[in-house]
């Protein structure tokens, strides 16, 4: 029982990483009608940034603030200078030029910091654990990460369905001719966006980092299942979004942590951990074909 | 910056050979990735060992970037193109499975500085393969012994699903003999979450945990973090705490039990001199056991370059290899039947030193002059 509690909040802990980068994804794509790939290079440049201060000044503090700046900066410099000029081009340019966005974040990276992968700590206060079940202490920076996580699901339900922005966000999500032929300054609303999406997606690194190793090409390991958040929330909805990401988290983190266990029961222990993965691995994808062939737009579509 | 700087020295070292004439000696290695550190540890190791040993040589270093197919094509290049017959370097298991074979059919000579999966010495063993570093099994068999000997009765096992990993916990649980429950985690795998809660469900009395380079480090902070540091104890073999990970990882890592064939506080002139060497050429980077496995791999082969006068003979460099004559720096050392070694091996302690970070200290001798399990299997 207690196991299972402590799978279900690692699933939250991973379905919120997963939010925090499909957010900014689904609104770029539903409002700007772009495919951003390099999503993920955004997030390692938040990893890298916040990393690299931490070690410098060994504050985790000091990293988060330049990681989310870093991160946003090159948002608004990659809309300002590329993604511009790609909004009345068909996807298949777009893939082209971001998936090169890719590769040039990627080689910077190695330029800049080497293929090493660095090394961070939790800050002081959150590098212990709390009981919060008898017998179940859980890292507390895993659970800041989910109080992060659904802080910032707040703010953007705040920000989008009560704020003259989020008016705009939500109008540009449904019907993007309208909103532009009503006189809105869509470039600025463009721009506003894609910063806030490569924000957010800074933010999932800087929280990634203390766990996993910061590395060149990380962000293209989780920016698949990013995609299948989008898809299977519905394409420029952020509550599908949310949705989703909680879902495919606790969904993945259960396949992966009872199929290998379940399995060994009767098959030998490396057959049986190899077969459990690769079927943990096809799972999300088999959920994003099942929820399609169910509901085409997704759970939530936006656009009518 | 630093490493530019670093990369760019190493360029100019491969240009400028210490001996024009030296036989070239081909490292495949991994500098890349969470790992890539211990491709450096080795390379480095390895110029000592070469340098005390006074053979002249040229080096030629690639890496392989944890690939098997990129080593093969390294291999390849090295083989065919450049004409080298000695290869050493390789730090991963599924890089030299896939390596060995290939330089071994080519006619050349390789010297395991790291891995030594059990394939390769068993049936498939080859009088041009020489191991160095340890079997794989036989690292983990002394982690097994400890467990045992510290009077555990029933372990949870965890180790990447490749070849090393399979060999860990077959090696850990045929000297532990109590109740192992195992868990084989991811290669690139870095968090392990759903592993630290399976550890806290199984509450074993002891845990095993075979990972190497950055996994480790990953591994021993969520440890921590989740709170089983000090509530179930570890004993872990040497890949999985060397004196990097134990930098990086800080004083998590005290009063963690661990299993080594040499550690840097032994008494013998060839390890001082290491010692020595080491922190005269790098003095800001931990000594590892993986440079002292790449110092006498470089000690070996400069021994057979003196004796056989470079590679011009095969067959007398493959001989003069074999009497392994040479001072190794872990004391005793000789080759059993498949050339692979048979030593000692000592359980160790992390404990803390005068600024309160871990340090690795030897405590006893626990297995005698061992050799490997597969070694009765090598027909050569």
């Amino acid at each position: 029982m207690i196991l299972l509690f402590e799978q279900l909040l690692n699933g939250l802990q991973y379905g919120v990483t997963l939010f925090l980068l499909a957010a900014g994804l689904t609104l770029i794509f539903g409002i700007m009608g772009v495919i951003n790939l390099a999503h993920g290079a955004l997030y390692m440049v938040g990893a890298f940034a916040a990393s690299w201060v931490a070690i410098q000044t060994g504050s985790f503090w000091g990293g988060l603030l330049t990681g989310l700046v870093a991160s946003g900066i090159a948002g608004i410099v990659v809309e300002l200078g590329v993604m511009r000029r790609l909004y009345a081009r068909d996807h298949l340019d777009q893939v082209l030029a971001t998936f090169a966005l890719i590769l040039i974040f990627n080689q910077t990276t190695v330029l800049i910091f080497g293929r090493q992968p660095l090394f961070t700590s939790t800050p002081e206060v959150l590098s212990g654990s709390i009981e919060i079940l008898p017998g179940l202490p859980y890292p507390t920076y895993r659970l800041f990460v989910i109080a992060v996580g659904l802080a910032v699901a707040i703010g953007l339900y705040f920000l989008i369905n009560k704020t003259r922005v989020g008016m705009l966000v939500r109008a540009g999500a449904s019907n993007r001719q309208m909103v532009r032929a009503l006189g809105v300054n869509i470039q600025g609303l463009y721009t506003a966006v894609f910063g806030l999406g490569a924000l957010l997606a800074g933010l999932a690194g800087v929280m990634a980092s203390p766990i996993v190793s910061v590395q060149v090409g990380m962000g293209d390991e989780i920016i698949l299942a990013t995609f299948v958040v989008v898809v299977i929330g519905g394409v420029g909805s952020v509550k599908g979004a949310f949705v989703a990401a909680i879902a495919l988290g606790m969904f993945d983190t259960m396949l992966r942590a009872f199929l290998p266990a379940t399995l060994q029961q009767v098959m030998p222990g490396p057959e049986a951990q190899a077969l459990g993965v690769g079927i943990s691995s096809m799972g999300i994808y088999l959920m994003m074909a099942l929820v399609l062939l169910v509901r085409p737009r997704g759970l939530f579509a936006g656009r009518g | 910056m630093k490493r530019l700087l670093t990369t760019a020295s190493l360029l100019v070292a491969m240009a400028v050979p210490a001996y024009a004439d030296g036989t070239k000696i081909g490292v495949i290695t991994t500098l890349s990735g969470p790992a890539g550190y211990l491709g450096e540890q080795i390379r480095d190791g390895l110029m000592l060992g070469l340098d005390a040993s006074g053979a002249p040589y040229e080096l030629v270093v690639e890496d392989d970037g944890r690939d098997p197919n990129t080593g093969v094509q390294v291999a390849d290049r090295m083989l065919n193109e450049e004409g080298i017959k000695v290869m050493t370097g390789i730090v991963f298991s599924n890089v030299s499975g896939a390596v060995v074979p290939e330089a071994l059919d080519a006619g050349a000579i390789y010297v395991s500085p790291n891995a030594a999966p059990s394939p390769l010495a068993g049936e498939k063993c080859n009088p041009n393969y020489f191991v160095v570093s340890w079997q794989n099994d036989s690292l983990h068999e002394a982690s097994g012994a400890a467990a045992k000997k510290l009077g555990y009765k029933t372990a949870v096992a965890l180790a990447p699903n490749y070849q090393a990993g399979k060999d860990a916990i077959a090696g850990f649980s045929r000297e532990f003999g109590g109740e192992v429950t195992e868990i084989y985690t991811g290669v690139e795998q870095s968090d392990f979450a759903s592993e630290m809660a399976q550890i806290r469900d199984k509450a074993p009395e002891v845990v095993f945990q075979f990972h190497p380079g950055g996994q480790g480090i990953a591994f021993l902070k969520q440890y921590q973090q989740a709170g089983h540091l000090g509530t179930i104890p570890m004993v872990l073999s040497e890949p999985s705490y060397d004196a990097v990970i134990l930098k990086a990882v800080g004083p998590a890592a005290i009063g963690v039990t661990g299993t080594t064939h040499w550690n840097s506080d032994f008494d013998n002139e060839s390890s001082k001199a290491l010692v020595a060497a080491w922190a005269a050429a790098h003095p800001d980077v931990p000594l590892t056991t993986y440079a002292q496995q790449a110092y006498d791999t470089g000690l070996l082969i400069g021994s057979a370059l003196n004796k056989a006068g470079g590679d011009g003979d095969m067959a007398a460099l493959q001989a003069a290899m074999k009497a392994a004559d040479f001072a190794s720096s872990r004391g005793s050392f000789a080759f059993g039947a498949n050339q692979h070694p048979v030593q000692d091996w000592y359980l160790t302690a992390i404990e803390a030193d005068e600024a309160g970070n871990p340090k690795i200290v030897t405590k006893e001798k626990i297995r005698e002059a061992v050799g490997d399990v597969y070694a009765a299997n090598c027909k050569m």
